[in-house]
């Protein structure tokens, strides 16, 4: 899980109005590792996201994808990239089928990954189903099936299990971790479930208020737990969201209804 | 071949545009069986406006000379015995004005002016006129159609007026003439309307609201976040948009051919070349208004503001000579009334590319400016 970073982050910041979404953030990707971006809603995750994704241009600093900058390589990174947003709404009157095949029409990607991908998501049996007519976490499978069409290199998912019943939340899980064990896709994935970034994450970022916190493997982020001057009260059982408490003073569930 | 087609993404684009539309029973009401209705509800069952100002063409110069007195036709004396006041309009014409007043239903104004035959023909087509009088041998003719209510209220009018003030011009010396000039009943004046109010609305909800509500639901944000053309994007539904039109246009015109046997005079290129350009100039202004708004409630209120105003100003259902005289040049100038007044002088008075060149190239460049300038502003996500 080394080698050249395949996104690179260097102090970037982001400014609407009067808000810093974004206060000097560096991150380093390498190939095939899989980041949870973790922190309350406000913490400037989205933001962070959607500057790798190239739709914010960041005030100051610098990012890499695959060694390249967005600025005059938007064409070959589009086709690097693979994506599912927090809400995503597609057409509601195409069929599941008719929406695959319509988002690989844009990577010019035939029939064969379209089944592919049907049959990686579940949804077979959903094929001829209206878009309309999908639950929601039917639905959220839909998003992920198309963000990984085209084989990304790097996938961007925000916030893809919020609002999913446990059940739902799972079946997602269990799909991106076979991804994981079959691709060599970097995926970056913005949440607030701890439980979602220790299943599915090998590397974590904490972020608040626009900043790192804190950054590593699960092991070494519950191990400086033990470094920190005030400890949780039950240090048998200790969890990110403990760690959180631990840095922020904040629950991590309460904070999310801090905007 | 095929293979290839299908995995393309215009091809790909186009069909999704295709399969929302069909799916979409509100777009198939709307767009095809409501305007059919509104022509057999129209056309069959006009009902009556209140009118305040009604045209009357005098055919030949000799009935309303430089002075009603100076004739010895039996309109002229009525003009003069009733104190008709004589004034130039804009473009230097000179007119007879006569004012009825009516305490109960409102004032008439009779605007009498000389015409030739043939360029009486034109604006009552055009629905500039309400009623051609002729005088010969002692015998008043009013030719209408008699289909038109507008028409036959502004005969029964006059000739009752006629029949009871000043030098009386007696029944038997009165003559009614149908008009059965194909292009001269309101069906032939509505349907031309009701073709370019398609269009417009057609552009307008199925371009402009299509985008903002993707923009609203992310979606195009989601879309442009793949390798695809942001052009095959907005050329699919365009494209898709101007096909409905046609199928429309065709369909309403089929059910007008069939039900009033109305016909196209003119050339059916320069029918095809306006109609082009129509959809253009709509689809360049539909662009434009949705380039920056992610806001559906926004979208709404900008789409009426747009259309709204053209739907009761540029003469779709009646004349737009029934407003002030100061307001017509404006009116003239909106493309709505440029694309109606196009289709029904080609459909009605036989008109060809000679006619319509003018308002075909000033639709294509509306299309093209708004076009250029929603581009600059479009908001993909």
């Amino acid at each position: 899980m080394s080698g050249t970073p395949v996104i690179e982050v260097r102090n970037v910041h982001k400014s609407f109005k009067t808000v810093q979404a974004v206060r000097g953030i560096d991150l380093c990707i390498p190939p095939g590792r899989f980041v949870a971006i973790l922190g309350p809603n406000g913490a400037g995750k989205t933001t962070l996201v959607e500057m790798i994704e190239g739709i914010q241009q960041p005030d100051q600093g610098d990012i890499f994808i695959d060694g390249k900058t967005w600025k005059g390589n938007e064409k070959y990174l589009r086709n690097l990239i693979g994506l599912s947003l927090q809400e995503t709404h597609f057409i509601d009157k195409l069929n599941v089928w008719e929406t695959l095949r319509l988002f690989a029409s844009f990577f010019n990607i035939g029939r064969e990954r379209c089944e592919e991908v049907l049959r990686l998501i579940a949804l077979e049996e959903k094929r001829k189903s209206w878009v309309v007519n999908l639950s929601g976490g039917q639905r959220q499978r839909l998003a992920l099936g198309i963000a990984i069409l085209n084989n990304p290199k790097v996938l961007l998912l925000d916030e893809p299990t919020t609002g999913l019943d446990p059940n739902a939340r799972r079946e997602i899980w269990a799909i991106l971790l076979r991804l994981k064990e079959q691709s060599g896709t970097s995926l970056i994935l913005t949440t607030h479930y701890m439980e979602e970034a220790e299943q599915l994450c090998d590397y974590i970022v904490i972020i608040d208020q626009g900043k790192i916190l804190k950054e590593g493997t699960i092991t070494d982020l519950l191990g400086e737990i033990q470094d920190l001057p005030v400890k949780p009260l039950d240090t048998r059982k200790i969890t990110l969201d403990d760690l959180f408490i631990t840095l922020t003073g904040r629950h991590l569930d309460d904070a999310t209804h801090i905007k | 071949m095929m293979q290839r087609i299908s995995n393309s993404q215009l091809y790909q684009l186009i069909l999704t545009n295709i399969r929302e539309l069909i799916r979409e029973p509100g777009v198939l009401f709307w767009g095809i069986v409501f305007p059919i209705l509104m022509s057999l509800g129209l056309g069959v069952a006009f009902t009556k406006k209140k009118d305040v100002i009604t045209r009357i063409a005098v055919i030949g110069e000799h009935h309303l000379v430089k002075e009603p007195a100076d004739s010895a036709s039996a309109l002229a004396s009525f003009l003069l015995a009733n104190k008709s006041v004589t004034e130039k309009d804009k473009s230097g014409n000179q007119i007879h004005k006569l004012t009825v007043p009516d305490d109960k239903l409102g004032n008439t104004t009779f605007i009498f002016q000389s015409f030739e035959w043939k360029e009486a023909m034109v604006l009552l087509k055009r629905g500039n006129l309400n009623l051609v009088m002729d005088e010969k041998n002692g015998m008043v003719q009013y030719h209408f159609d008699p289909m038109n209510p507008d028409a036959q209220l502004t005969y029964l009018k006059l000739s009752k007026l006629l029949g009871s003030t000043g030098p009386v011009v007696k029944e038997a010396n009165t003559e009614v003439k149908p008009l059965t000039v194909s292009g001269s009943r309101y069906i032939d004046f509505l349907v031309p309307g009701l073709i370019a109010m398609g269009v417009m609305m057609s552009c307008m909800w199925g371009v402009s609201y299509a985008i903002i509500e993707r923009r609203s639901k992310k979606l195009l944000r989601r879309m442009v976040a793949t390798p695809m053309k942001r052009s095959n994007f907005l050329l699919a539904m365009i494209t898709v948009r101007v096909m409905m039109n046609f199928v429309e246009a065709g369909l309403l015109f089929l059910f007008a051919w069939l039900a009033f046997n109305i016909t196209i005079q003119g050339s059916v290129a320069a029918l095809f070349a306006l109609f082009i350009a129509g959809n253009f100039a709509f689809a360049g202004i539909a662009i434009f208004m949705s380039s920056h708004t992610a806001k559906t409630e926004v979208g709404n209120g900008l789409i009426n503001a747009v259309s709204m105003p053209m739907m009761v100003l540029s003469g779709v259902f009646f004349s737009y000579h029934n407003f002030p005289e100061w307001s017509i040049p404006a009116i003239q100038k909106f493309p709505l009334t440029m694309l109606a007044d196009g289709i029904r002088s080609i459909m009605t008075e036989g008109a060809g590319f000679a006619e319509t060149a003018l308002p075909i190239a000033i639709l294509g460049s509306i299309g093209f400016v708004f076009f250029v300038a929603g581009m600059k502003m479009f908001r993909w996500h």
